[in-house]
């Protein structure tokens, strides 16, 4: 149970504290529409429906304005740097700020489902109110007309059309009826494109769908200015509706009882957005003029495996070790902005990207190169970024555990590296004592530009007699039948037959059990930071084991998990 | 966008639209709307839809991602064999399912949304796209090693047969003890 406060305290807080302000505006509104006496009128003809679109409309307001702002990477990294006095758990929610747009996301599309039937309910029994269905009230009140010195209540004016097509036509000639038409459209297909299924094999579908949020966000804005939601306005002499209800036919004809007046609400949604839209609208400013910094190539390598290594110059550009930057190259697409980890250290003077063929633009973008003739500059290039991940945190963490699987291995590519010059220069940044790097890997071939930089680590940390400050596993774990019979024959040799260096590389799966036992034995005291970049299954398997091998004993090991996510 | 397969979108969206219909259709239904007959055929459709759209398809590169519990629908939907795997007929299915729905308000999301399902239909179906189930391929079983099948031709080695012979001289060291003693001359 400690463990669980460890790992994940902070983040349930927050959720939580979300959650219990989504409650709050919706209990809050609730009651405001269903007890208000302004509304005593409305809620004649509408009865509870009323309130049960108001208060779905404040959480959608809410989480409107909460929607854009886990997207705003700029402003997240900035915010990130600012932190950096408030320790690492805080920073760690940052992490999550995808979770929790999707979270906000599911709220918005669950809260737009009531508000929805909530409204179709309203509209219906407006329009009964209309053609005197109802009781002599209802009727009286939705008579009420909209000229000379009335107002009306019932926003279902004309009686013309047929009865069973008014609704429809009500809400596609009104503001607030056809914005919300519009904008629910574009939510759906929003969602519907957002899916795990089609975001995972289609980025682009749910690339360009998405950007429908602008209609979302525009319609959004007017969807109010139809003030049809009308409540009471006090007239001289006043209008008490507790005695006037009954003597709707003497409206305006006794002095107790004037005619009742009415007035739509304030449009109000646009202020609780604009903030966010002004912020996104900024980064999205940010991300445009970063893009039209130019872009030298410094090298272009073709490694095997069909992994393209690209180092490139930008003026001004400053990173840190494990972050990220956005690429867009035009000639492929205009579009497109696609993430990858730097392998680089920022001690160099350069920054460069592993490349691996896994989609249609990156396929483009290795062929187009292929064919490019030696030491030609590479198609015009858009940086945006760089943007910070947990990776930041490696050297505050005095043992770390750093598991790469496959082509996650990049960041900790810059790690690694960093680490070396650090070590050159004793750089006293360096909280790092000792760390333990995993690496899981399907087949030898993309081991090859990795196993080049660990074998000059290697020799680096021998010559300087600091053999044991890395400890490195390598795993294979789409081993076969010849691989076994291959290193059995070479199972003398020192140096490993598949990569070269002196660790020797294992065959499976690794045992985390061991291995975190093994970590916790040789650091009793410390704090472990650990830290995946690769797939979502290993990560709750090591997950788990943080939270399994953590003590909440402050003197004892913990464990706390991080991963990247893309 | 090349190799994006709209099919799958589309399914996406279509189980949505049977999903909005039906939601829109129980509201109108069960608050006896103006035009709740209309309502009742948008429960109707949206279970139809709903029920044909939720076996996902399989993909033609790449892996499949089948949703849970799929199993028995696949068998149904695929028993209907070219009415089913063609996307043109549900392309035009789908225009003619939406169009009641825009007859009373309830059902017009539902109808508008389907309508948009019915046409990236269309545009999967002019692509060449095809529903294919998703069912649990036959394990071919692996064949049994190579040396079980072929049994060795040769003994094994041994030193000649001089050699293997008890020598009179040194009995004791002799690899076997004769059940039947066995001298030279008997």
């Amino acid at each position: 149970m400690g463990n669980w406060i460890i790992n994940h305290g902070l983040t349930s807080f927050i959720l939580v504290v979300w959650m219990a302000i989504n409650i709050f505006l919706f209990v809050w509104f609730y009651f405001f529409y269903d007890l208000g006496d302004q509304f005593f009128y409305t809620r004649h003809i509408l009865g509870s429906a009323l309130a049960w679109a108001r208060a779905p409309a404040a959480v959608l307001n809410f989480n409107c304005l909460l929607i854009l702002l886990p997207v705003c990477r700029n402003l997240l990294s900035l915010l990130r740097g600012s932190f950096m006095c408030c320790g690492r758990t805080m920073r760690k929610q940052l992490d999550k700020n995808l979770s929790f747009h999707k979270l906000v996301a599911y709220m918005i599309g669950l809260m737009t489902a009531v508000h929805m039937i909530a409204h179709l309910l309203n509209v219906e029994w407006y329009n009964n109110s209309r053609r005197g269905v109802y009781d002599g009230l209802s009727t009286a009140l939705s008579d009420l007309e909209d000229s000379g010195n009335t107002t009306y209540l019932n926003p279902i004016r004309s009686t013309d059309i047929d009865a069973q097509q008014t609704p429809t036509y009500f809400v596609f000639t009104t503001i607030a009826g056809l914005t919300g038409v519009i904008i629910t459209l574009a939510l759906i297909l929003i969602i519907t494109s957002s899916m795990e299924v089609i975001r995972r094999s289609y980025f682009e579908v749910f690339w360009y769908t998405h950007h429908l949020f602008i209609i979302f966000f525009a319609g959004l804005v007017f969807h109010g200015a139809g003030r049809i939601v009308r409540s009471q306005q006090t007239t001289t002499p006043p209008h008490n509706f507790t005695f006037c209800k009954d003597r709707f036919a003497q409206w305006g004809r006794i002095p107790e009882c004037p005619v009742p007046q009415f007035a739509g609400g304030f449009p109000q949604t646009w202020m609780w957005v604009i903030g966010p839209m002004i912020l996104y609208v900024c980064e999205r400013l940010l991300r445009f003029i970063r893009y039209t910094q130019t872009v030298r190539y410094r090298k272009i390598v073709i490694r095997p495996s069909k992994v393209l290594e690209l180092q490139l110059v930008k003026n001004g550009f400053k990173m840190e070790v494990g972050q990220y930057v956005f690429l867009n190259c035009p000639a492929l697409s205009q579009l497109e902005w696609h993430p990858f980890t730097m392998t680089s250290a920022p001690e160099e003077d350069f920054f460069s990207v592993h490349i691996r063929s896994a989609g249609d633009w990156t396929q483009k973008l290795i062929s187009m190169v292929e064919e490019l003739p030696e030491g030609a500059q590479g198609p015009k290039m858009g940086v945006d970024g760089p943007f910070g991940t947990a990776s930041e945190d490696v050297f505050d963490y005095e043992v770390s555990m750093l598991v790469g699987a496959g082509i996650g291995v990049t960041p900790f590519a810059s790690i690694l590296k960093s680490i070396w010059y650090k070590f050159k220069d004793s750089n006293p940044k360096l909280r790092t004592r000792k760390i333990y790097f995993y690496w899981l890997c399907r087949e030898t071939h993309a081991f090859e530009w990795f196993a080049d930089l660990l074998q000059v680590l290697e020799r680096e940390m021998e010559e300087r007699g600091m053999g044991d400050f890395l400890t490195y596993k390598l795993y294979l774990t789409g081993w076969d039948q010849s691989h076994a019979c291959h290193v059995m024959v070479h199972f003398d040799e020192d140096t490993d037959v598949v990569t070269g260096l002196k660790q020797k590389t294992h065959y499976g799966r690794p045992n985390w059990d061991k291995e975190f036992e093994q970590v916790r034995k040789e650091n009793p005291t410390s704090v472990v930071g650990t830290f995946l970049c690769g797939p979502a299954a290993l990560g709750t398997v090591l997950e788990k084991k943080c939270a399994k091998y953590s003590d909440v004993d402050p003197r004892k090991t913990k464990f706390y998990f991080n991963k990247e996510n893309f | 966008m090349g190799k994006i397969e709209w099919a799958m979108w589309a399914n996406e969206q279509a189980l949505a639209a049977g999903l909005i219909l039906l939601t829109g259709g129980i509201v109108g239904v069960a608050g006896q709307f103006r035009g709740w007959q209309f309502a009742a055929y948008g429960v109707a459709a949206g279970v139809f839809v709903c029920l044909l759209e939720y076996p996902r398809g399989r993909r033609n590169k790449g892996t499949s991602v089948e949703r849970t519990g799929q199993y028995c629908f696949t068998v149904c939907v695929k028993s209907f064999g070219p009415l089913t795997r063609n996307y043109y007929v549900r392309a035009f299915l789908y225009a003619g399912v939406c169009v009641p729905g825009g007859f009373m308000l309830a059902t017009v999301l539902g109808c508008v949304c389907l309508g948009i399902a019915s046409l990236i239909y269309l545009g999967a179906a002019i692509r060449g796209e095809q529903w294919e189930p998703i069912l649990p391929r036959k394990e071919t079983r692996k064949p049994v090693g190579e040396s079980i099948k072929n049994p060795p031709q040769n003994p094994p080695p041994r030193p000649p047969a001089e050699m293997r012979r008890k020598r009179a001289e040194d009995l004791e060291g002799a690899a076997y003890v004769n059940p039947i003693s066995v001298t030279a001359n008997e």
